[in-house]
């Protein structure tokens, strides 16, 4: 954890810790503890007094239907959405690793859309997508086929979904293509040479050799989805038609800011960082393990 | 130019003691070499010196003036580390600049002391060059050269040589002994490597287990080692070392299996005492009458030959001796030692008898 | 030749192909809104859109980025949004590397009192991402008169545990040795920093930069609710602003060339420093 040799210097470290020390202080302990805080108290309408009342806002929030329906489509959004970011980019890179020609050129144009905004993923998906003016959308109803995400609660979550896979998997690409680069050529030719041919190699040598990384990714994807696809939601659906593709962050925003409930959205903000605190402390227990695999 | 005075210098990291007083006086211009085996803390002591580390008990003086205070800039020493330390985003003529422009010494002198030291280390050429363009012994001149531009009271080396290839250390040790004989400066060198204590010290400071066992010449020390560890540290193959007995009228040690050797005056006050009898293979001749040994293993070395004999009493016995081999495994031989080579070390404290 | 070699001929194409078909759906939406944004609103609104460009491109990005309306309704310009998302981005970039370098370099290069006592306080923001705080800091901002400044749009999100982290792990390997010949030839912690650290630290500092960057310039709940002005506007939030609920009678060309402008910034920085942003994104998720 620390160097054997060290400066000596009363003051300095003091110094260089402060600006870091004091925005963290200012803009993140002191909010997160005001989250929690008013998670456990009431506000009466004026904003003046405030009562402490326990855990009735969680009681509250986690017994509201539309809350659980919420949070069961954010369930199926980021499981879907990291199932399928996952997917492709492991084909992809799989194939892009391979010893062919123009793979340079392939990655290059595979990884850039990770500089794209989850919102600007949503807005070219829309361009393509949209029944009065995308080329596909359009197609789709030339076809015969009702297509208007815009009415149609499962067709919203499947375009939002779509969207939000779409510009993740560069990102998945970019690992796992690393993650690959990094097992070592004579595992590979020592599997070859013991007979075991392109799929078996694949399934027994190069899968369990990428665990570490699928599953750093697992856990990074889940985050991605539940919290950074916030403009890929409000760009495209803004939550509707209905609440089909309401999820739990789009939620607390709605409740916070438009509605402006701040008990409520506290409490929900308490439910986030828990899940937040969760999947880290797993992805740490995780790295924890993949430092000692190295 | 200056003298370095070690006087009861302690150090401990918690209950551990590490250093447990170590006292020399190294005179101006001398080259002293710490020696010992891996742990014994020869790093400690000369870091310490060096200010690196701070000291728990006793003083450093370095030209007279005690720095257990002062930190290492203001100790007008300079260090060559054994894996160089360079800078590596520096080119070599900035990386032996660099202590000399923080002392804000003119550039004209700074190009002057840089462009003498790359002369004498002929590293002219690479000047221009970053650490990562050079090789391991080019490298290391440049971390002598870095040492060589500040002029300092002391050098400090902490096993300059170990992350060379064998043929490039033998080089360089020559090369450090002629900038020794051409600079005169104090130096305290760290090695574990017995050959260039022997070729590069004034002085040797063996060391084992933060204590000093003895400190003399390099001749001193081989042929008068002061305890059974020096006898076993210095000298390869090592010294034989077998137990016995000093008789009962001190005029020669009593060894198994009925040996016995004469000592070269009698030593009527040790008479009777358990002793240890140290031989050196290569002080081992073939005689009439001595140790007879069954041989084991011969080694030619070319130059000489090592043969490892057993005796009847099971002990092993090493014997080294010029030019090709004459014998074979499963030939029995008798060897002695000149009685003036024998050493003698208490049974019990492992230290010398002198006589 | 044999039917069985033509047979494998095909089977090594099968990888092309599909790397093909990938590369062809990343590509394909940005083709069209590159090509939307050469045509007039009516074109693309019928969504009667053509395969090739037509000549309006430049008048449409002559008018989204200095056009204060379009034939519909009233925009804030893409120059300014530009620079506001420039600010934005640069500000988080440079702010975030600055404090995280610093402080990696007081956590790893001294030792004094609740040292891991502020190593887990920057550690625990690891756990606290902007979008879920977003409330109780909206409101910190708003008290301190924050709302509708650069200060207030990029300070709450310059505190990364992310970049502290990996300049620490990066100063861990720095050896002792250095530190130590560095004392010996006189330089202090400020010098050694300066000296060494700071051009040691290059490679992480420039890979940092692409991935803040991106991170800035993506930036979209936060901006949407720290800022109200129009001269506040950045360019990710603005488009979606222009959107609205996607009517088919939208000034669509407008929307189009500010959606390519949005995008190239972070796509240029992407692909002109690739080396540096794989390996310093791979590195600084270890
Ligand atoms: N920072 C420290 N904390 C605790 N013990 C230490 C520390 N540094 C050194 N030691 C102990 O002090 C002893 C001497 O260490 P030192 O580095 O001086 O050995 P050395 O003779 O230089 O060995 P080597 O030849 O391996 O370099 C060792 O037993 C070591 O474990
Ligand atoms: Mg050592």
């Amino acid at each position: 954890m620390q160097r054997r040799v060290t400066f000596d210097s009363r003051l300095l470290p003091y110094l260089l810790l402060a600006p870091q020390v004091a925005v963290t202080l200012v803009f993140f302990i002191w909010p997160a503890a005001q989250a929690i805080w008013q998670s456990v108290h009431l506000q009466d309408a004026f904003g003046i007094r405030s009562e402490f009342v326990w855990f009735e806002n969680f009681t509250y929030v986690l017994s509201d239907p539309n809350y659980l329906d919420t949070l069961k489509t954010t369930v199926i959004f980021s499981v879907a959405v990291t199932v399928l970011a996952m997917g492709v980019a492991l084909l992809l890179a799989v194939l892009a690793d391979s010893k062919i020609k123009g793979a340079r050129v392939y990655k290059t144009l595979l990884i850039w859309p990770y500089a794209l905004a989850p919102a600007v993923a949503a807005v070219l998906w829309m361009f393509i997508f949209n029944p009065d003016i995308g080329s596909f959308g359009r197609a789709l109803r030339a076809f015969g086929y009702d297509w208007d995400y815009r009415l149609n609660g499962g067709q919203a979550l499947a375009m939002v979904i779509l969207a939000a896979s779409w510009k993740q998997v560069s990102y998945n690409f970019i690992f796992f293509l690393a993650g690959l680069q990094a097992i070592p050529r004579s595992v590979m030719e020592a599997a070859s040479i013991d007979g075991a041919g392109p799929a078996r190699r694949f399934w027994t040598i190069t899968f369990p050799l990428l665990s570490p990384t699928t599953f750093f990714l697992l856990v990074v994807d889940m985050v991605y989805a539940f919290f950074e696809t916030f403009g890929t939601i409000h760009a495209l659906t803004q939550g509707g038609p209905g609440k089909a593709t309401e999820t739990l962050i789009f939620r607390v925003y709605q409740d916070g800011v438009v509605n402006n409930d701040l008990g409520g959205s506290s409490a929900q903000s308490v439910i986030l960082m828990v899940i937040v605190i969760a999947l880290t402390a797993v992805q740490f227990r995780f790295v924890e393990r993949k430092v000692h695999y190295a | 130019m200056a003298t370095v005075d070690i006087r009861n210098v302690r150090k401990s990291y918690g209950p551990v003691e590490a250093i447990k007083g170590i006292d020399i006086a190294i005179r101006d211009g001398e080259f002293l070499v710490l020696l010992g085996p891996s742990g014994c803390g020869k790093s400690t002591l000369l870091r310490m010196v060096a200010g690196l580390e701070t000291i728990t008990g006793g003083e450093v003086a370095i030209g007279g003036r005690v720095v257990n205070q002062l930190d290492p800039k203001d100790r007008d020493i300079a260090m060559v580390f054994q894996n160089y330390a360079l800078y590596p985003h520096m080119t070599v003529f900035d990386n032996m600049a660099y202590g000399l422009k923080i002392r804000g010494l003119p550039k004209a002198e700074i190009r002057a002391r840089v462009d003498k030291a790359a002369a004498i280390l002929e590293l002219g050429r690479f000047l221009d060059r970053r650490p990562s363009q050079l090789s391991g012994g080019q490298r290391q001149r440049v971390a002598m050269g870095r040492a060589i531009v500040r002029e300092p009271a002391a050098f400090l080396f902490d096993e300059p040589l170990s992350n060379l290839d064998a043929k490039l250390r033998t080089q360089m040790r020559v090369e450090i002994k002629r900038l020794q004989d051409r600079l005169r400066i104090t130096s305290l060198y760290v090695t574990h490597d017995q050959v260039e204590a022997m070729t590069l010290a004034d002085r040797i400071l063996v060391m084992n287990h933060g204590v000093a066992e003895q400190i003399g010449t390099p001749l001193e020390v081989y042929q008068r080692p002061a305890s059974l560890f020096v006898a076993g540290f210095i000298g390869s193959p090592p010294m034989n070392v077998l137990d016995g007995r000093i008789d009962d009228r001190g005029e020669a040690v009593d060894l198994a299996g009925g040996i016995r050797l004469a000592l070269p005056q009698p030593r009527l006050s040790d008479a009777g005492r358990a002793v240890k009898l140290g031989v050196r293979p290569e002080h081992l001749a073939t005689a009439d009458s001595g140790f007879a040994i069954e041989v084991e293993l011969v080694e030619a070395l070319g130059a000489d030959t090592v043969v490892y004999g057993r005796l009847a009493g099971g002990e092993s016995l090493l014997v080294r001796v010029a030019g090709l081999p004459t014998c074979r495994n499963g030939d029995r031989l008798t060897v002695a030692p000149p009685p003036d080579a024998l050493h003698l070390f208490d049974a019990v404290t492992g230290r010398r008898l002198e006589g | 030749m044999t039917p069985s070699s033509s047979r494998s001929r095909l089977i090594d194409l099968v990888p092309h192909i599909v790397l093909i078909v990938g590369v062809l759906v990343f590509v394909y939406p940005i083709y069209v809104t590159l090509i939307g944004s050469t045509w007039d609103s009516g074109t693309i609104g019928r969504g009667g859109l053509p395969l090739w460009p037509s000549g309006e491109g430049p008048a449409n990005y002559a008018q989204a980025w200095a056009g204060e309306a379009g034939d519909r309704a009233m925009y804030t310009p893409v120059r300014t949004m530009m620079l506001n998302s420039l600010v934005m981005a640069l500000s988080i970039a440079l702010g975030k590397i600055a404090i995280s370098i610093l402080s990696a370099y007081a956590v790893a290069f001294f030792r004094f009192p609740l040292r891991m006592a502020f190593f887990w306080l920057i550690f625990i923001t690891l756990m606290l991402p902007v979008e879920v705080r977003i409330i109780p800091t909206y409101k910190v901002v708003a008290d301190l008169g924050l709302i509708d400044t650069y200060a207030g749009l990029t300070i709450p999100l310059i505190a990364s545990a992310t970049a502290t982290l990996l300049f620490r792990q990066f100063f861990l390997t720095i050896p002792d040795e250095l530190l130590e010949a560095a004392k010996i030839d006189g330089a202090g912690p400020v010098r050694f920093f300066i000296d060494v650290v700071l051009p040691l630290s290059r490679t992480n500092i420039a890979a940092l930069f692409v991935i803040l960057f991106i991170y800035g310039w993506n930036q979209y709940l936060w901006p949407l609710l720290v800022t109200s002005s129009r001269d506040m506007e950045t360019i990710v939030t603005g488009i979606t602003k222009m959107i609205g609920t996607g009517e088919s009678a939208n000034d669509w060309h407008i929307i189009m060339a500010t959606t390519v402008l949005a995008m190239l910034p972070p796509v240029a920085v992407v692909l002109l420093m690739q080396r540096w942003f794989v390996k310093g994104l791979v590195d600084s998720e270890k």
